[in-house]
Parts: C-alpha cells; structure tokens; sequence
C-alpha cells in the first residue's frame, strides 16, 4: 500500500490523512521512495530534503491527531529551486549559487509551511529560470517521465516531472514566459500561472521581475485550485502584490460550464503547429461545446509581435536582476587582484551560456541609444497585447489555445538553435505579458505517447473561471491521466 | 585678458540624507554609530528574491523638502534602476528616480549677503529619491565592505546653473541646509555623508550668450571643499582658456588632502547606467489630500521668518539673514525677546556676536555652549534697565557660559549691578566739584572738553558700578548750577 501513497492526488492524500488512513509520515517516506527509485533517471531534484521532509511530516501527524490540521498537514511537494528556503541551499540551478543557503524563507514557503505541507525537496530548473526545456541546469538536465530522451519542459521542468513521477503529489513552479504551462503540457499535469499580483514574488529569485508569477503543478485542476489558494494573497513584502481578497479556489470547481463563452484565437493555429496538437485542442473545443460551453472565434492581432517583445523586456530586467552576483557578499567568487577583474572572472564561471547570451540582450536593450528602439517599443507592445485580450474578453470568459506548439522535444534537439528553442514559448509568452492568469491541462497524447497541453487562459484575477473549465473538462474524463513509463 | 573678463557658471547637484527611523526599501534602522554590518538585512544586502517596499516617512520628508523649496509635487513619479558595478552597491544597481522625479522646478531664495544687497533667487531643476549605497573600508591586507548605509534614504536636489561664484554656492549651500533642518528633513551633518555634493562648473566671456563646456567635481562632502574646489577649477578653466587651450567635457575629483582637483581615470566613472522603471515598485502616487496635509504641518520656513524678523522686530535683512541661517540660532534670538526685550536688534547683534563666538570658539553646539536662551534674554533685560552696563553684561554673559547659572544671580555674584540711584550719584558728583574747585571753574569758562575727566572720576569714585547714562545728566545738570 505503501508503494501507491505517492501516486494519489492531494484532494485524496488530504482525505486519507483526515480519516487515518495512513500518517503524513507513510506518505512522505512513499514519496522518498520513489525519489530513491526513480530521480537518479530523471534527475527532478537538485537537493533531495529527507531528514527535514520527515521531520515536517511527522509534526504533520502531531497536528492531523490533534485536530487541528491545516490545509496542507502533510502534503509532500517539491520547490522549485528558486525559491529561497531558510537553512536549505537554494541554487537556482546555477554555479553562482551552488553552495548559497539563505537565511530567511520566500514568503510563499512561509504560508505553506503554516499550511502543514511537507517540503520533500528542491527541484531542478533551467538556470535562474531562464530555458524551455530544463537543460540549461548546472545541476545536469532533467528527463521526462513520459519518455526519457525528451525534455519535461522548462523552465520548471524539475516540478513537472517530479509530479508526473509520482515523486511528490504537487510542486512550486514558477512562470515569466511559460515556464508552468510548457513543463506541465510536456509533462502530463496541470499547472497554473496565476495573475501577475495575485502571489507574492518576495523570496522567489528573480529572473524578469514584471513578468515573474509563482503558480502549482498538480497531478489534478482541482489540487491545483487547492494549493493556489494557500499560495495566493496579500504581502507587505512584496509592493506589486494584489490586496484582493482570495477566493474559495476549489468551491469554484462547480462543473457548470453553462453559458460559458470560449475564445479561439485565430492566430493561434498557423503553421508549424503539430497537426497532432491541433488536433487534440480542437477535440477538446468539442467536448467543451457537449459539456454547454460555446466556443467564439476571436483575433489577437498582435500576437506576433509577443516573442520579441518578451525577449526584450525580461531581458532588460533579468540584466539588472542578475548584477547582484558579483562574487561579493554571497555565492561564488573567483578572485582577482582588482574588483573588476574579481567580477569578470566571477560572472564567467558562475553563469552558464544561456544565462549571459540574456544578459548580454538585456543590458544592449538598455544602452543609450537603442532604449527608446527596444526597450520603449517593446513596452509599447506590451500595452498593445494587454488590449487585445482587454477587446477578447468582451466576446468571451475564457480563451483555449495549445500550450506549445509541439509535444516535448528531443534532449538536444534545440541548444544549439536558441531562436528554435524561443519558439516553444510563442502560445505562453502573451499571457506573461498582458499579467492574465494561464492554466495548462493535458487534453490527449501524440502517437508517440507524449502528452499534449489545452491551455485557458482568463481576464485578470478569473482564476475560478479557468480552474472551474479546466475541471470540468477533466471530469468529463475524455483524456485518462497516463502513468508515466518509468 | 584677466580673470575678471569671465563669469563662472555653477549648478550643485545635492545629496543628503532624509533622518527616517528606517532605511528607504527595507525596515533596518537608519542611524549611524552601529558596528559594521549590524544594521543589515536580506533587502539591503541584495540577497537573491528580495523586493523593496517604500518607506513612506522617506517620502512624506521629501515632499516636505519639495514644498519648502517652492517645487512642483509630482502626482506620479517613477522609481528607476541606475546600474553600475561596486562592492558597496548590493544589488548592482541603485534604485533612483530618473525621468519621472518626485519634486520637479522650485527654487531657493539666498539672503542678502550684506545690507542692501540684492537677494539671489537660485532655480532648482528637481529633486528626488534615492537610496544610499554601503561603504567600502580599505586596510592593508584586505578591502572590506560596510552595508549599514546602504539602503539609507536619501533626496538629490538639483540646481540649475545659476550660481555665480563660490561663495554664491557656499551661501546656497548654507541656505539649502537651514532649509533642510527647519523642515527637520535632514540633520545637515557632513561628517556622516548627511550632506555630498557634486558640482558643474563652466566659464564663459561676461556676457557671452552661449555656457562654456562643464567639468563636473565629485566627492565633495563639505561647504568649504565645494568652495575651495570651485575657485580652484574656474581658475583652471580660465588659465587654459587664456593660454588658448580648451576646457574638456570631463568628470574631476576632489583630493581633501592636496586641496585640489583632478580629472577621474575613465573606468573610474562608468556613464551608461541603463536606467529604466524599477518594475518592483510601482509609481508612487501622491494625493492633493497628502501634500494638503504636509503643506498643513510645516514649520515656518527661514526665508519667511527672515521676513517676518525685518518686518515685525525691524532687524536689517542682513541681520535676519544671519540670524536664519541656523534654524537653533533663529529660535534662540526668538526665546531672548521672551524675556521682555525692547530693543531687538541689540539682542540680534548680542546673538550675532555673543552667541555665535561662543559657539565657534567651543566648536560645541549652541545648546552646550550658550547660557539657556531666557537667561541672555534675561542678562539683556539688566542692560534695557540700565542695572548693568553692556560691558558688564559680556563679563556676565563669558561667566554664565562656563558655570550655566542664571543672569541675576551671575551679576550679583560677580557685583556688576551699576548704581542708578540718583542720591549716591549726586553725592559723588558733589564731592568730585568741590574737590576739582579748578577744574570746574575752567569748565563753566567754557573748556567743555573737561565734562569726561569729571565723568571718569565720578565712575571711579563708584567703583565703576554708575550708571554712565544717569551720570552724565547729573554731572551736566550739578556743573552747570
Ligand atoms: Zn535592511
């Protein structure tokens, strides 16, 4: 029995702990199982957190037989490497970090530590987030699940995989240009970006600060709905963060898709779109029109525009964001005889090359001289797209597209081609951009067995809506979730 | 052609620190003296996933420096990134405000220098907020890295090239300062960096139409380096003008210790620092309701009391200039009237002299170094009422500043009450024409010269206590019988 603990979904996991079925403890040590079986393949984790994993769950237990469980008494999860976690090193799948352990906890870790949940372990990324396909780690790259010589996705692909894996029964990722939506499409699971605001970022290293959003993988919308609203809320800490009261997540989760207005974008299936793909995101429209959703074809003019819009401003951020390893205060350091020497010399051993082809576009971005025809103009941008989906949501609630436009790639296939490898981002980048929220689920398989993403996306802060389509579509059970072959 | 045929064209480029409890983006105290690094956290040291949160005391005080300089409060304004490498910049980049500051326009009136001067309206071109970055300390086998400052809030205020000469820069300097401490934005203070300035200088022919090129001098952190710093480079300009050479557009830097100038080696000024919006901080919105009520509880400022000094107490504009330039020395003149003092400008010229020597010989500040401000009103009073004599009061006035005890009974003391009854006097000066039988009958012939040797022996016979005043008129009155 055991063995199958890990497998569960956290709505069942939080059933079976209440009723005491099985202890928090079981539940993790099935998880640490799974990881000793399984993670030495993929390679989900960075740093593997057994001892304080059990520690956490077993005041879990304490808590559950005391009657006071919270929300999340003795959920496992994986954290994506990126967020910091007090006396836990947190690398960001970099050199720069790899010994760095913060002394304070990422606002998001604090309220799930209240939460009960049990942190299993720290999982792997591209570097400092930046990737589509989680091979840009110092830490190696990670596996899908589904198939091992292709990518899970990035940049959170370590969360994905780990929660496709039955490593954990949900995760922390985080998302600036797809970094959920892509990793949970290759992946098989589900995964939300949030509205920008609607989490707090503080403690969550930063990569393009207006675009970052923290959001959950789970194995379900609706463990997805339920880790969201322990996530979401107000933070003093964080000055961007929404006020808004947060919503009862999973009470959205009615089922009733009644009256419900889906938009298609029309730019969203053009060429170079995996006929597979399109395929099962049209099936899926159908099935969303028998439920009692109407579906609406709507236009996105500007969405070609997106991509090099997105290049330019979370470049920009990311190069000013990035400065702060210096060698200085924190992190690797290679010394020199002068300051400047020290930097050069840091900076080039301890970022790998994805991480300074960004900088590099970041700061030309900025230079005098060429901000107004770049940075201004991609912000220029930015506001065109926001009021394109502004004009969309008055025709509709909710807007489905594929999550990417192919299944998970080759490992390799794409390091050597950056703009190829850019492109997988084309169908999520928008949503960053103009700050809506984003759910990714699968909706079908390819021939080859690799899962393929329907992502809906909403009007900002209508996370209940899409969570609510979502659901309702995996209720209606057309797509069977796929163990992944391991 | 000499030096007089040029004008120097100087604008100040202000940075001091806003005195907040805490540092501007995170809640580590502001103030100075801990050890190092005591006064740090995540936020201020840059750790990886921090994210600033505006101090809104750092702002309210800015605002507050805004209005008093006559600025234009900005409803919206922008908090920027500045990037540039340095150990004791944590983030990598000081968050500034660039293109959209907080206070825009202003200016700042420079009182008359002496009487009968034209007051100098100097422009401001902005002022806004910053914060501070740390301190690097250098020892012989290692560069160590203090971070207590950084993060500490500051306001840049910008003028406009108006200022003419060094010392019109020094007494602009002056001026901002009082300003500054009136509106207790900031405590002035030097030696902590509580005041940095940089400067942009260029001459030009007198009435040249067109500025010349403009070096800019760093690194100067006291109103004597700026002044001394400035003479230095327009005389430099002008002798290279002179010799036919041409000034270059470049950055200088302030040596305190060879009292000059020289130019800064390019790598030591980087001059692309890739400004743009701080997307961790959104605008800082400022309502009417909240300049309203800053507006509401500010103090009076120096130039108004300058005014109201010259208008209700009649002092000249150079003797309220002087008076104002320290907000403690307007407050103690003030407190002395309190005692019931008639003649103000007796009491401004006492705090002028008296006072302000007391306090520059100590190098004490005026609450240490002065009597309580009453017990000099009070010492003032004696002089109106003619118990003592003005003399005797500055005799008075050194011994209550070493023992702190009060005027009357620092005059009893030391026996300074001068004698006004008209009795004892008449006695004296009686006794004094009897015995001058000769003299006296050389005055009343009219050699008038011979009234003060009657006097000086009238004072003597008293012992020096006399009140000079009531002596002469009945030495006058008795010689004249
Ligand atoms: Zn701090």
């Amino acid at each position: 029995m055991n063995s199958e603990l890990n497998r569960m979904t956290i709505a069942e996991a939080r059933d079976g702990l209440a009723r005491r079925d099985f202890s928090a403890l079981e539940l993790t040590r099935a998880c640490l199982d799974q990881i000793k079986l399984v993670d030495p393949k993929i390679n989900a984790f960075i740093t593997v957190c057994a001892r304080e994993a059990l520690e956490q769950a077993a005041a879990a237990d304490r808590q559950i037989a005391a009657g006071d469980a919270s929300a999340l008494s003795g959920i496992p999860l994986a954290i994506k490497d990126i967020y910091a976690t007090r006396g836990v090193r947190t690398t960001c799948a970099s050199k720069m970090l790899e010994n760095f352990v913060p002394p304070f906890d990422a606002t998001v870790i604090g309220k799930l530590r209240a939460a009960g949940a049990v942190f299993i372990g720290k999982a792997n990324m591209d570097e400092f987030a930046m990737g589509s396909s989680t091979e840009n780690s110092a830490f190696g790259a990670t596996r899908n699940p589904h198939n091992m010589e292709r990518v899970p996705g990035g940049s959170s692909g370590g969360s994905a995989a780990a929660v496709a894996a039955d490593e954990c029964l949900g995760a922390l990722g985080t998302d600036t240009g797809g970094s959920i939506r892509l990793p949970a499409a290759f992946c098989g699971v589900a995964g939300i970006k949030p509205t920008y605001s609607r989490v707090s970022r503080y403690g969550v290293i930063a990569y393009a600060s207006s675009l970052d959003q923290v959001g959950p993988f789970a194995k379900t919308v609706r463990d997805a709905a339920i880790l969201l609203g322990a996530l979401a809320g107000h933070d003093p800490h964080d000055s961007t963060c929404s006020a808004r009261p947060v919503p009862d997540y999973e009470a959205a989760l009615n089922g009733d898709l009644r009256g419900m207005r889906i938009g298609v974008p029309k730019e969203y299936f053009v060429a170079g779109i995996d006929p597979e793909v399109e395929r099962a995101v049209r099936d899926a429209l159908a099935t969303y029109e028998r439920l009692g959703a109407r579906t609406v074809e709507i236009s996105l003019p500007h969405t070609e525009f997106a991509t090099a819009a997105y290049y330019i401003v979370a470049t920009a951020e990311a190069s000013a964001n990035l400065s702060r390893y210096d060698g200085i205060r924190y992190g690797l350091r290679v010394t020199a005889d002068n300051t400047g020497e020290l930097y050069n010399r840091t900076r080039a051993a301890g970022f790998g090359a994805e991480v300074k082809r960004r900088i590099m576009l970041g700061t030309f971005v900025l230079s005098a001289g060429y901000y107004d025809a770049y940075y201004l103009k991609g912000q220029k941008v930015r506001t065109l797209i926001r009021r394109d989906f502004e004009r969309a949501f008055e025709q509709c609630d909710v807007i489905a597209t594929p999550v990417a436009p192919t299944t998970a790639f080759k490992i390799g296939e794409k390091m050597a081609d950056p703009l190829q490898m850019y492109l997988s981002d084309i169908f999520t980048i928008s949503v960053n951009l103009a700050g809506l929220p984003g759910l990714s689920l699968p909706c079908g398989f390819d021939r080859e067995g690799l899962p393929i993403g329907l992502q809906l996306i909403g009007a900002p802060f209508a996370e209940e809506t899409i969570l609510r389509a979502g659901d309702a579509f995996e209720r209606a059970g057309v797509v069977k979730r796929r163990a992944a072959i391991l | 052609m000499s030096a007089d045929a040029y004008e120097a064209i100087i604008g100040l480029e202000v940075h001091t620190h806003l005195m907040t409890r805490s540092k501007l983006f995170c809640g580590c105290s502001a103030s100075f003296g801990a050890g190092p690094n005591e006064n740090v956290c995540p936020v201020c040291m840059g750790m990886p996933g921090v994210l600033p949160v505006l101090n809104r005391h750092a702002v309210e005080l800015a605002i507050r420096a805004g209005l008093a300089t006559h600025c234009e409060i900005a409803p919206r304004s922008v908090f920027d990134r500045k990037s540039y490498f340095y150990p004791d910049l944590p983030k990598g980049y000081q968050i500034s405000q660039y293109e959209l500051p907080l206070c825009k326009g202003g200016y700042i009136e420079l009182p008359a220098h002496s009487d009968g001067a034209e007051p100098r309206r100097i422009r401001l071109t902005r002022i806004h907020m910053e914060e501070d970055a740390g301190k690097n300390i250098h020892e012989s086998d290692a560069s160590l890295v203090d971070f207590n400052r950084s993060g500490v809030p500051l306001v840049e205020i910008v003028s406009e090239p108006d200022l003419r000469s060094a010392g019109e820069a020094g007494a602009y300097l002056r001026e901002l300062r009082s300003i500054l401490r009136y509106i207790e934005a900031t405590d002035g203070k030097m030696e902590e960096g509580g005041l940095r300035c940089d400067v942009n200088v260029s001459v030009r022919k007198k009435g040249a139409a067109e500025f010349g090129v403009k070096t800019e001098i760093k690194n100067l952190n006291s109103f004597r380096f700026v002044e001394k710093a400035i003479e230095h480079e327009v005389s430099r300009q002008i002798e290279l003008l002179e010799a036919g050479g041409r000034v270059a557009q470049e950055t200088h830097l302030w040596d305190p210790v060879r009292e000059q100038t020289r130019p800064m080696r390019s790598k030591e000024f980087a001059n692309d620092y890739r400004y743009f919006p701080e997307p961790d901080l959104p605008p800082l919105s400022v309502t009417p309701d909240l300049i309203e009520a800053i507006k509401t509880a500010m103090p009076e400022l120096p130039a108004d009391q300058r005014a109201r000094f010259v208008r209700e107490l009649g002092l000249t504009a150079y003797e309220a200039g002087v008076l104002t330039q320290d907000r403690e020395v307007a407050a103690y003149f003030e407190t002395m009237l309190a005692a019931g003092l008639k003649n103000h400008r007796t009491a401004a010229n006492w705090v002028m002299t008296e006072v302000l020597r007391v306090v520059n010989d100590t190098g004490q500040p005026l609450a240490d170094a002065a009597p309580l401000a009453i017990e000099s009103g009070e010492l003032l009073k004696l002089v109106e009422t003619g118990a003592i004599s003005l003399n005797a009061a500055k005799t008075a006035f050194a011994a209550m500043c070493k023992s702190g005890q009060g005027a009357e009974t620092t005059v009893t003391a030391l026996g300074l009450a001068q004698v006004s009854d008209e009795g004892a006097i008449v006695a004296a000066c009686d006794r004094v024409i009897a015995a001058e039988a000769a003299k006296v009958a050389e005055y009343r012939a009219g050699r008038d010269k011979l009234f003060g040797f009657f006097v000086g022996l009238v004072m003597k016979a008293m012992g020096g206590k006399a009140n000079p005043k009531v002596v002469n008129e009945i030495l006058k009155r008795r010689l004249a019988a």
